[in-house]
């Protein structure tokens, strides 16, 4: 395999560059995916039959946890990429572990808070503005959720085998899908919560 | 015994018991066949684990010729009914089921893997490359797309088959009205199937983005690379949207969400939208690689450069994007209001634009030609003026104030069937017969061919132009019976006639096959058409790493032009050849999607639980996994070539 030293240690080899590329264009496909989900979203969101309406059920202490925390988290993993362009493997995999903790904490926000809806009576079957409420919100729960024991891997490798051109590929293709989450997470906090509470 | 009720057929009939035998004595004899030959070891290490495009390709190619004969008896089955007025052989939910699985057999697992057939085995070559860019992926989407035909055909033995049409359009495709699992089977075998799709075209992408021989720019590519380059991107930004039409689909029968209901705020023109924003580009995603391969056969057999690349290339482009901009027509009487109803209309006439232009670049590459008449070119012949009778009508149709008078009745089945078999499968077939040669180093035989394309050709027209008839005259689709008095009878009856001429067309095609197996001349060249493209140049069959040498490209038709121009497409020495690896894990993940979507058909909630653990642990060992692929070494290069190439 050749390795280009003049490139960044994840766009050294060819099958990296691939890798990336190819990265991009399922992001491309994930917009349309979102994308979709949002659009349904808009066409849903008044039809609220008998059950409540986003007003009545949004609060926005767990909203805000939630946006400060995967922000945050964003930026922990490019610090984390930097750490890896630098060769700090032991800076990059603490960032990383940062980066983690603060999905896992999203994460069991969002849990209590679809608890909460339920309790209130917003389930999935109540109406169909819950449950395209629900499903695009667990739509972007799921890809974190994924995306948790996908970093615990690729945290893994790099501990045991260093930062090598596929680990340090890997990585990098993680953040570039951890960003994308958190740019969907702005979409949804804009356009589903603060649009809903206005 | 409660338990097994579920799989009970609910109404079943002959047909499905004779299906249910015929399935079992079918896998009995492949079984039987596969052990007494010993051949378990060879099907496992030289396919199942293949991640080699040529191979994945020809497994596409064969599940699609299986499934156009399932797609094919359903055809034959509707015509049948129809032939007299007030027949018995089917009743109406029988024919709702066979119209059902008819469409989806003959879109999603025919024309689809055809197509995926073609690019697969051909785009690598054709670019001058080793394989795609993501082999192992490669042979995931195959899996995928196989299992999900798979969990779609058993559903006519176990559980019931869909019957809420191909477009399986709510409030009728819901609980309420579908009571069977049929509809689960269809939400989730196209989701599962859709899935391999999606990452074909994320695949394909990078792999012309990034993949061609040195020297051949955007726009000294082949035709049919770029046909699916933009087919490509057409499925990773439609294939999306199903997926979350269909999830939400099965959210509504399987979990009682108001998705698409008629309560509870539900809507369901949502699922009609959805499904025609991907409806429509799929359409185009299937025609698009046809065109390719029309522009490689004819300008093959005319022995002219195409005319008129770039306006090729640029009507492909604006036909994308007007694909994502037509939806709305496919239902225009329901209810949206005369503005939005003359927006998609002008959009839809405006796609009529830049495929006239493909269709006149054609003609003007066939103007002044020396053609030769080979079963391709015939195929291709043929397909202009017959897919211009259905283009024509698609015309009209695409006018909304007189789309009332069309709507839902034969003249649209008639208008379809003329688009996509002379567009599609007569593609196919020419493609199939150009490239068979490469494929299986022996050519089919042409005279066989040609009779197979005039009986094809022929009852195309047999078979579909009675329906513009009777379909004016007011002839509803979907119907499974009509009365004397309406007059349908004769018109339908020459429809007939045309369905088993077509079916005697596929005989003759696999009889060609056989026949050419036996007799056929191993002894061919490498270029047998004469052709002008990269694909030609390496030996038939084609070696594992396809070129010895990574050939250099200076022109539009790499190869015409080394031929005639003396360009010099390999320079230098053997070096060793990075492969990848053979790998189980595609296959063993396939199986595992088939049982989680069986799982989830019939909502059995633990088994889904171990299934989606089983796909999870597929993906973590992957990820885990240490593969760093192999090489050729150059004496094994030397060997293969002086064996190909015969002594020299």
């Amino acid at each position: 395999m050749k390795i280009d030293h003049s490139l960044p240690l994840e766009y050294s080899t060819e099958e990296n560059r691939l890798k990336i590329l190819g990265f991009w264009i399922f992001l491309g496909a994930e917009i349309m995916l979102f994308g979709t989900l949002f659009a349904s979203y808009f066409t849903l969101v008044d039809r609220i039959g008998s059950g409540p309406s986003g007003k009545e059920i949004f609060e926005i202490t767990p909203v805000l946890i939630e946006t400060i925390v995967l922000l945050t988290s964003s930026f922990t993993i490019g610090l984390g990429v930097h750490a890896m362009r630098i060769g700090r493997k032991k800076a990059m995999m603490s960032f990383f572990v940062i980066t983690l903790l603060l999905g896992l904490v999203f994460l069991g926000v969002e849990i209590f808070e679809f608890i909460h809806y339920v309790h209130i009576g917003a389930g999935l079957q109540t109406s169909a503005f819950t449950a395209i409420l629900l499903s695009t919100l667990g739509t972007h729960g799921l890809h974190v959720t994924f995306g948790l024991f996908w970093g615990l891997f690729i945290l893994l490798q790099v501990k045991k085998r260093g930062l090598t051109p596929e680990t340090a590929n890997k990585s990098f293709i993680f953040s570039l899908y951890w960003h994308f989450l958190d740019v969907v997470w702005i979409f949804i906090f804009s356009f589903v919560y603060l649009k809903g509470m206005m | 015994m409660d338990f097994f009720d579920r799989f009970a057929i609910p109404h079943p009939s002959l047909a499905i018991y004779a299906s249910m035998v015929a399935i079992v004595l079918t896998v009995i004899a492949i079984v039987v066949g596969l052990t007494y030959f010993k051949k378990w070891g060879y099907l496992w290490r030289e396919w199942l684990t293949t991640v080699d495009h040529k191979r994945i390709g020809i497994m596409y190619l064969i599940s699609a010729l299986l499934m156009l004969f399932r797609g094919g008896v359903d055809a034959l089955m509707m015509r049948a009914q129809l032939a007299v007025p007030e027949n018995t052989l089917l009743d109406a939910q029988h024919y709702n089921e066979v119209f059902t699985t008819h469409g989806v057999v003959m879109i999603l697992f025919m024309a689809m893997p055809f197509i995926m057939a073609l690019m697969n085995f051909v785009v690598p070559l054709q670019i001058g490359a080793r394989d795609v860019a993501f082999p192992r992926l490669n042979a995931l989407s195959f899996w995928l797309f196989f299992f999900g035909a798979m969990l779609f055909n058993i559903s006519f033995v176990v559980g019931g088959s869909p019957d809420a049409g191909w477009t399986s359009y709510f409030p009728l495709a819901g609980n309420e009205f579908s009571t069977s699992v049929g509809t689960n089977y269809y939400m989730i075998a196209i989701q599962i199937a859709g899935i391999g799709t999606l990452m074909t075209g994320i695949n394909f992408i990078t792999t012309i983005l990034k993949m061609r021989a040195p020297g051949m720019t955007l726009m000294k590519m082949p035709m049919f690379t770029w046909s699916s380059l933009i087919a490509n991107v057409i499925i990773v930004f439609a294939f999306p949207v199903l997926t979350v039409a269909l999830a939400m689909g099965t959210l509504d029968r399987l979990f009682g969400t108001h998705f698409f209901t008629t309560n509870n705020g539900g809507m369901d023109m949502l699922w009609a939208n959805l499904f025609w924003v991907w409806g429509h580009p799929e359409v185009y995603i299937l025609i698009l690689p046809a065109f390719g391969i029309y522009s490689e056969v004819i300008s093959t057999f005319a022995r002219r450069n195409l005319y008129g690349y770039k306006s090729m290339v640029a009507s492909m482009v604006i036909i994308s994007l007007l694909s994502f901009l037509v939806w709305v027509h496919h239902f225009f009487t329901m209810g949206q209001g005369a503005l939005t109803n003359s927006i998609f209309s002008i959009t839809t006439m405006a796609i009529a634009v830049p495929t006239g232009v493909k269709i006149f670049n054609w003609l003007f590459t066939l103007y002044k030609g020396k053609i030769e008449i080979t079963t391709p070119m015939l195929y291709a012949l043929l397909f202009i003026p017959l897919f211009t009778i259905g283009g024509v009508t698609g015309v009209m149709l695409g006018m909304s104030a007189a789309d009332y008078q069309y709507h839902n009745t034969m003249f649209l089945v008639a208008h379809f069937h003329m688009v996509i078999i002379p567009g599609v499968v007569f593609a196919m077939l020419a493609g199939l017969t150009y490239y068979w040669p490469k494929m299986f180093g022996f050519m089919l035989n042409e005279r066989i061919g040609k009779i197979t394309a005039w009986t094809i050709g022929i009852s195309t027209l047999v078979a579909f132009m009675p329906m513009f008839f009777t379909g004016l005259d007011g002839q509803a689709r979907r119907m499974y019976t009509y009365s004397e008095s309406t007059g349908f009878g004769p018109l339908n009856m020459v429809s007939f006639v045309g369905a088993i001429g077509l079916a005697i067309g596929f005989i003759l095609l696999v009889y060609n096959v056989y026949y050419s197996i036996r007799y056929a001349s191993r002894d061919i060249s490498a270029d047998p058409w004469d052709a002008r493209t990269l694909e030609w140049a390496t030996h038939s069959p084609v070696p594992e790493y396809n070129f010895a040498i990574v050939p250099h490209v200076k022109s539009e038709e790499a190869l015409w032009d080394a031929k005639k121009k003396r360009h010099i497409l390999f320079q230098g020495n053997y070096e060793k050849i990075h492969m990848p690896n053979n790998s189980g894990v595609p296959f063993i993940m396939g199986s595992i999607f088939f049982i989680w979507g069986f799982a989830l058909v019939f909502s059995l909630w633990p088994l889904a639980i171990i299934a989606t653990i089983g796909i999870l642990a597929c993906m973590a060992h992957r990820s885990m996994e240490i593969d760093h692929g192999r090489y050729i070494s150059v004496k094994e290069i030397e060997e293969t070539e002086t064996k190909l190439r015969g002594a020299k």
